[in-house]
């Protein structure tokens, strides 16, 4: 029952920071994704209620920006930067190697929801092509074989 | 005014006494780049060193000065002495460097470059960090302006980057900055503004290459009381990130920008949409808009002027198509990103139906100087219909990686082998790609082409927003086609059938191509379905997705048919088949 209430009380938090603005659905969304590490199906009811946004238009911008997660995402994410210098500079090969190191596809969250795979289209850093990003940190300059070592150090 | 007055020169002087204090004084380059290069350890380093040696000097951050292939970047600003920059830096040179400032002497860290003297460009002011003669021990480090990477850089848009702490606003005040809005607030009409800003020539650095004046104007004359200004921050193009740049570096200078923009429109609320992926771009204009606000240069009533406004920051949330005007405004109003029909103009009817003014941060950020230096001295600058200066990302197979800022009309040429000292490994020059998922691949043919807006087009590419990837002949440019319609598959919106069915379909011809299962007469198809594709695609994005391909086909075609006739990839890239040799 707290944690229903408890979460009523974050959505109340999160629409009243914006005013209740519906031009400001896009920003209160990553609110919540940032308090629940995804967007659950009660926090989006809750919202559609206190703001009076139509559900069907909160999924669909829920699902329409790449950043919004419908499901629970992994403690930490992993991003592999798609971008054309890394491309250029082995990319795919970085990728195909985390699949492989984290049996799950790009896209997929690991069963004990450590780690999430995404590709993400640059991330800024051509300059220390290729790069990944893993919990906010940039691995530049990387080669397949520092993969697992870097992995090593989060599943501790 | 005369308080605005009194208030610059206040500030400018407080500034210049933290850009160049009576005290050595450091900075570190902590750009998203710089901290991913290990500025952030760097800098730590020498806060723990300075503290333990209990050295009287100040430790301060700065943006990213370009030169990201020598980074991280630790600047030293002694009295009197030119300013030297120390490269590749890591924690190990730390105590080396601190030796140089206390000893005056050190063996194992030696800067890469020095400046005596600089520029400002925005005024006719120069910073001298030299005073007297040169002390000898650094006669043998070159000048930062004569070593190849800058010789022929002339920076307007980020002038300041590398240079300002961006969190500190008096700096920016004193390298010239906000002079601009003063001469506009205190004696120039907004038809004035934007007839300097019209007869500069400056055109839209997003890649329209639209004239950004006839669009202040166009919006100025158009009907509504209530006007917006937005400046566009979704730099999704991959392999660019000039404007992450500018918004981590020199924030001020985007927002002076739109402060004028907004007085010449008569608009009196401005949004700032940034890519959700720059988080430090977020902080840095969040923080430069709060001290803008206390300083009286964002609010009601501006210094009295009788001239109101006030800019909101919106994030992004990652979607490519964000970047195409409508798509933004649509996002900032709280929907999904999709685009609209062009032929309703956002000029008049964009945000909220109400007239709208968007440009990109690089345009913002030339304003201040075009208004300061006049139309004559910007429009000198560049190459024919092409004026000023251009920000580009010289990324890829080239040693010297980072961010340049040259004349428009410069060449190819000199970009890829004076600038960018070439290709490394010893490997041979292929192409360049320019204007992102909507540009194309230029060959080694077309090497002495001047780059301006006008000439890209003509050879099947754009300039876009300032990517500019080198590839070797390592790279396989079937395989780069391949890239793209896959990257523009996944950011098609789906609303026009021809750009989500007809990309997707050409991707999976692509993936055929470089997986040896394509026929002969795939390459006609593919030229087919760009031509649809083309016709029947709203926005920029579907309009221009054939782009890559039709590039590639044109000047690469041998590459198509070796993929094609004897399943072999000449470039060794596409592993399911051989490589030919």
């Amino acid at each position: 029952m707290d944690k229903v209430k408890n979460v009523e009380k974050n959505i109340k938090t999160i629409v009243e920071k914006y005013h209740g603005e519906k031009s400001s659905l896009i920003a209160m969304l990553q609110d919540i994704q940032k308090e629940y590490n995804f967007l659950p199906k009660d926090t989006l009811k809750l919202l559609s209620e206190e703001t009076e946004i139509p559900l069907s238009r909160i999924y669909e911008v829920s699902t329409y920006y790449n950043s919004f997660s419908l499901t629970p995402q992994g403690r930490y994410l992993v991003q592999v930067c798609a971008g054309t210098a890394c491309h250029i500079k082995g990319a795919p090969k970085l990728l195909s190697r985390l699949e492989n190191e984290l049996n799950i596809e790009c896209g997929e969250t690991t069963e004990n929801l450590m780690f999430t795979l995404k590709d993400v289209r640059c991330l800024g850093c051509c300059s220390l092509a290729p790069v990944i990003k893993l919990d906010d940190h940039i691995h530049a300059y990387l080669t397949e074989d520092e993969i697992q070592g870097i992995l090593e150090n989060y599943r501790k | 005014m005369a308080k605005m007055d009194s208030l610059l020169t206040k500030m400018k002087e407080k500034g210049m006494k933290s850009l160049s204090p009576s005290k050595t004084k450091i900075t570190v380059g902590m750009a998203t780049c710089g901290i991913a290069s290990g500025a952030e350890l760097v800098y730590n380093a020498l806060a723990d060193e300075i503290e333990k040696q209990k050295l009287d000097i100040i430790l301060s951050k700065a943006g990213c000065i370009g030169m990201c292939y020598r980074e991280p970047l630790v600047d030293v600003i002694e009295p009197n002495r030119p300013r030297l920059t120390y490269s590749k830096v890591t924690p190990k040179n730390v105590i080396a460097i601190l030796n140089q400032i206390t000893e005056g002497k050190s063996k194992d860290k030696k800067p890469y470059c020095r400046i005596d003297e600089e520029d400002l460009i925005i005024n006719e002011e120069k910073i001298r960090y030299l005073t007297g003669a040169l002390p000898d021990d650094i006669k043998a480090i070159p000048l930062m302006k004569e070593i190849d990477f800058y010789k022929k850089q002339i920076k307007i848009a980020t002038r300041n980057c590398g240079f300002i702490n961006p969190g500190n606003i008096d700096e920016y005040i004193a390298r010239g900055g906000y002079f601009s809005l003063q001469k506009v607030l205190s004696n120039m009409e907004p038809g004035k503004v934007i007839e300097e800003v019209e007869g500069s020539g400056l055109r839209g650095r997003g890649g329209g290459g639209f004239s950004t004046g006839f669009k202040w104007r166009s919006c100025r004359n158009a009907t509504g009381e209530i006007k917006y200004v937005i400046c566009n921050g979704d730099e999704g193009d991959p392999g660019a990130y000039m404007d992450r740049s500018i918004m981590e570096g020199d924030p001020h200078s985007v927002i002076e920008g739109m402060i004028i923009g907004a007085y010449a429109i008569g608009a009196h609320e401005g949004y700032i949409y940034v890519r959700d992926e720059y988080p430090l771009a977020v902080k840095a204009l969040t923080l430069a808009i709060s001290q803008a606000k206390e300083y009286g240069f964002l609010g009601k009533d501006i210094f009295k002027s009788g001239f109101s406004f006030d800019i909101n920051i919106s994030k992004g949330a990652g979607a490519f198509v964000c970047g195409e005007s409508t798509a933004l405004m649509a996002s900032l109003e709280g929907k999904a990103g999709e685009p609209r029909a062009k032929y309703i103009h956002t000029i008049e009817h964009g945000l909220w139906d109400r007239p709208s003014n968007l440009n990109n941060v690089e345009t913002w950020a030339n304003v201040p100087v075009i208004i300061s230096r006049g139309r004559e001295w910007f429009s000198k600058i560049g190459y024919k219909k092409s004026t000023g200066t251009k920000v580009f990302s010289l990324v890829g197979n080239v040693k010297n990686i980072g961010l340049i800022e040259i004349p428009m009309g410069t060449t190819l040429k000199e970009i890829i082998y004076d600038i960018g000292g070439g290709i490394p490994k010893g490997e041979k020059f292929k192409a360049v790609q320019t204007g992102g998922p909507s540009g194309g691949c230029i060959p080694k043919e077309l090497i002495d082409l001047p780059v301006d807006f006008d000439e890209l087009t003509k050879v099947g590419s754009m300039m876009g927003s300032g990517g500019m990837i080198i590839m070797d002949e390592t790279i396989c440019m079937v395989d780069v086609a391949r890239y793209f319609e896959e990257f523009l598959e996944g950011e098609s919106c789906g609303k026009c059938v021809p750009c989500r069915e007809g990309v997707r379909r050409m991707r999976e011809i692509l993936d055929d191509i470089c997986k040896g299962n394509s026929k002969e007469g795939d390459v006609e198809l593919l030229e087919d379905m760009s031509q649809a594709i083309i016709d029947g695609s709203l926005c920029a994005l579907g309009g221009s997705a054939p782009n890559p391909v039709l590039s590639t086909i044109k000047y690469f075609r041998d590459e198509y048919n070796a993929h094609i006739r004897e399943k072999k990839c000449p470039a060794g890239v596409c592993t399911e088949i051989t490589r030919s040799d």
